[in-house]
């Protein structure tokens, strides 16, 4: 387990850990990816500048996955953060062993949800354009959101009222009145439905936590309804598109010209930009990376990724109807409650597969609660809602 | 057999927006010093977001309005990925899926009359930096500075058929974009370049021939050379058999007169397209789409018409104030002010023009007011400023746009003066100072009058109605 930077070791209340895709002009920034090891950004991002406005202290950075992409933070160039065989999250790490009272992630692939449910920490992804993207490393921009994780939901909520609100700087942030309202609860969660295409085949301790979660939001006076939904469980295979042809973009600018890794042996510029590339970039980055090109194609561009676009719109229209229903759904952000060593050497591609979970709040940029070890998802600008539900529920 | 060459362009053309499209760094970089105008953002550096100019929008919607296009009210940027190392982010910021204007029409003169040219799209896109060769270091620099200065993308049908229409055609969008007053399109500058697509056909078929494309023309002289030399290469490869015509990009050699293949390499590659998802799709709504409409400028013929035949105005000069929509404004604001056609048209042309062409600029960069210009045209003909004085002042005006007339001429001592006793007293002490000058005169000589007439009104520094003083010296020298 590696926390990469940690500036000074003050002990106040206030201490906070960014993931590594979270830029600071005071400390260095890589991603994950050897292509940035000791980048330097000339400029703070947005919520850092707005934590430390507000008194926090913006002290430490926790290591991520290459770009963000993968399940837990195991393809970093550091090594995978591993706690006794088990894959951890560093961002959730540097809260559960108090060494921040809270994290601050760049939700890309939904890792930051994943090691959320397993620590037993509470983490929201807000609705996208209610926190300020200025100053994170692009990867899936059209779905990324800044999140929140802490020990409790206070705190969750306490940071995420530092951290939102309209930013002139990101042409996607909202307007203040609707981050404002997403920062309210002007209709508290009183029904509940359940995503049972999505909680099948989870292992026992997922199922287990779930039917807990459901038992104690009865007890709090919350309904609970279950859906089908299985129509949610394409919304994986369409952000995994998505998702790729940004990374794929995205991660285009790094070509060991201008700063960043670049190759010592190269004759030519073509050669400078592949052996630098084919040398600082992970393999399963690497995969994504080709993957998105190839579904950016003029021959797979229609078949592919404007299908994919349609997809996440039929997904946005899926959850308007079940929230005609329910004010909220309840799905798993995991398949298990650990996932080990093992199971990302036996397919190191499973963060494709395990985001069935985390790709639906994902692609269509809903606010998402974990805790509890679960997922509570709910209409746009519920963030305050989701909050003070899982709050009741305890 | 009769061939018909068959010609589409794509033109490039840099929009006079005081910032770049994305960022506020300042978007003329022409004759900055490399890397003057760059920020994280342009750079792309990770992090920076792009927003969207609202003026670059603006100046797009304008373009099409001039071009008659069909302005689309939802219009989306993509992104254009390729690596080339003037290219920071690896892609460029473009528009791909819906440009905001589409199907227009340019109307050009051609021996055989007008003829129109189909515009299929104008798209709005970020230019790229530049590659700085340095052959004595063998390095290579990279200048930033044009990173994401806004430009559009001007694509016609393949409705031209000669060097001659082509040329007809450029000038005739030069014309309409700066009497919009949304970009310079100075070839030179390169804020207006050409991409040249031509096939050949025999006449009268309506099939096209395998295309060739020029890219980054500068010149309509060059392009016209290339057009020429293509077109012959084409009918010797079809005719003759000469070589075999692939559809590929050529680069014109201007000094050698030749076009080149380009290596596969600089041209193949597939761009993959795709909605940038950092910018949300710009919304035109009817507020927006009608004060663009509002400020369209009355087109250069329809000015000449009225210059003509409303304002009395003769043909050569309402030609000359046409030239330019900064004339045109100048001379119809001085006109309200000093209601006269005749007058205003007189000194945009002999002294505004002059002066313009003096310093090297062009008409489009003049800032004199027209209705300061008009109230100097009235402070002359009431007879209260010297022409000359005005001149100086107008000079002036040239330097600090915000100079009042009045104010000024009083400040330098310009007015003239009704004091007929002061101009009597220099006229006595002239002529008494000069008795050879008076005798000649009196013997008949008509230049000395000049002279004694030239010393007085340098006496008094020109503040002085000439006919007022011209009586005055001829009854003093009657005395004398
Ligand atoms: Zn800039």
């Amino acid at each position: 387990m590696k926390i990469i930077t940690a500036k000074t070791d003050c002990a106040c209340e206030k201490r906070i850990a960014l993931d590594d895709m979270i830029l600071t002009s005071d400390m260095p920034t890589a991603a994950g990816s050897r292509m940035l090891d000791g980048y330097m950004s000339l400029f703070d991002a947005e919520v850092v500048t707005r934590l430390k406005e507000a008194g926090h202290c913006v002290s430490m950075k926790a290591d991520v996955g290459e770009f963000a992409v993968d399940l837990m933070g195991e393809t970093s160039y550091n090594g995978a953060p591993v706690a006794s065989g088990v894959l951890v999250n560093a961002a959730c790490e540097t809260v559960k062993n108090g060494d921040a009272v809270a994290a601050i992630s760049l939700d890309v692939n939904g890792a930051i949800r994943r090691g959320a449910a397993q620590s037993g920490l509470v983490c929201i992804k807000p609705t996208y354009g209610t926190v300020s993207r200025y100053g994170t490393i692009p990867a899936a921009c059209s779905g990324e959101c800044v999140s929140v994780t802490a020990g409790d939901v206070k705190t969750v909520a306490d940071i995420l009222s530092v951290i939102a609100g309209h930013d002139d700087k990101d042409g996607t942030s909202l307007p203040a009145e609707k981050c404002e309202a997403a920062g309210k609860v002007t209709a508290p969660v009183k029904r509940i439905g359940v995503i049972r295409a999505l909680c099948e085949g989870v292992d026992a301790d997922v199922q287990a936590k779930l039917d807990e979660f459901c038992a104690k939001a009865q007890a709090a006076g919350i309904e609970i309804v279950t859906f089908d939904g299985a129509a949610l469980t394409a919304a994986r295979a369409a952000w995994n598109v998505l998702m790729s042809a940004e990374v794929c973009n995205n991660v285009s600018r790094y070509d060991g010209v201008k700063y960043g890794y670049r190759a010592e042996r190269f004759t030519n510029i073509d050669e400078l930009y592949t052996n630098s590339r084919t040398e600082a970039f992970g393999d399963v980055l690497k995969s994504v990376i080709l993957y998105g090109s190839e579904t950016l194609s003029t021959e797979n561009y229609m078949k592919v990724y404007d299908k994919s676009l349609r997809v996440r719109r039929i997904i946005c229209e899926i959850f308007a109807d079940l929230f005609e229903d329910a004010d909220a759904v309840l799905m798993p952000a995991v398949g298990k409650m650990a996932y080990t060593e093992e199971d990302v050497k036996a397919d190191k591609y499973m963060a494709f597969s395990e985001n069935v979970y985390t790709a639906p709040a994902s692609i269509t940029g809903l606010p998402a609660v974990v805790a509890g070890g679960v997922q509570l998802v709910g209409p746009a600008l519920s963030d305050a809602a989701l909050l003070d539900a899982v709050a009741r529920i305890g | 057999m009769r061939y018909e060459t068959v010609i589409g362009l794509e033109v490039h053309v840099e929009l006079a927006t005081d910032s770049k499209i994305f960022c506020s760094c300042s978007a003329h970089s022409y004759g900055a010093e490399p890397n003057d105008h760059v920020c994280p953002a342009c750079c792309g550096m990770p992090g920076m977001l792009p927003v969207v100019n609202r003026r670059v929008v603006d100046f797009g919607m304008k373009a099409g309005m001039m071009l008659n296009c069909h302005i689309n009210r939802v219009t989306t940027f993509d992104k254009k990925s390729y690596y080339y190392p003037d290219l920071p982010a690896a892609y460029q910021t473009t528009q791909w899926f819906a440009p905001v204007a589409v199907n227009g029409t340019v109307e050009i003169d051609t021996p055989a009359g007008k003829k129109a040219i189909r515009i299929k799209q104008i798209h709005m896109e970020e230019d790229a930096g530049k590659l700085v060769h340095d052959l004595r270091e063998d390095t290579t620099h990279v200048d930033f500075n044009r990173t994401s200065v806004p430009l559009i993308e001007i694509v016609s049908q393949p409705d031209l058929s000669s060097a001659a229409e082509v040329e007809a055609y450029l000038e005739r969008l030069k014309t309409l974009l700066r009497y919009a007053r949304v970009a310079e399109c100075e070839m030179a500058h390169g804020t207006m370049r050409c991409d040249v697509n031509l096939s050949i056909r025999p006449e009268g078929s309506t099939e096209y021939g395998v295309r060739t494309e020029m890219k980054n023309m500068n010149s309509i002289e060059a392009i016209k050379r290339a057009i020429e030399y293509e077109t012959a290469r084409h009918i010797d490869a079809v005719e003759n058999g000469t070589e075999v015509l692939v559809q590929e990009t050529r680069r014109w050699d201007d000094v050698k007169g030749k076009s080149y293949a380009m290596r596969t390499k600089e041209t193949a590659g597939d761009y993959r397209y795709f909605p940038d998802p950092n910018v949300m799709p710009v919304v035109i709504d009817d507020e927006w789409y009608d004060s663009i409409a509002d400020s369209l400028p009355e087109l250069p013929e329809v000015k000449f018409e009225r210059y003509t035949s409303e304002m009395g105005l003769g043909e050569y000069d309402a030609e000359q104030l046409t030239r330019s929509i900064a004339l045109c404004e100048c001379f119809e604001s001085a006109v309200e002010v000093c209601g006269s056609a005749k007058d205003a048209a007189n000194w945009v042309i002999s002294e505004i023009m002059s002066i313009l062409n003096t310093k090297g600029m062009t008409y489009d960069m003049l800032t004199v007011n027209g209705e300061t210009l008009g109230r100097l045209i009235v402070l002359v003909r009431d007879g209260k400023v010297g022409r000359a004085n005005a001149r100086r002042i107008l000079a002036d005006m040239f330097d600090d746009a915000t100079i009042d007339p009045e104010a000024y001429a009083e400040k330098m001592g310009f007015i003239v003066s009704n004091d007929t006793g002061l101009i009597e007293s220099v006229v006595k002490a002239v002529v008494a100072a000069d008795p050879a000058s008076v005798a000649a005169y009196k013997g008949g000589r008509e230049k000395a009058l000049m002279a004694l007439f030239g010393k007085c009104m340098k006496e008094l520094r020109g503040n002085c109605d000439p006919q007022v003083l011209r009586v005055v010296l001829l009854a003093e020298i009657e005395k004398a």
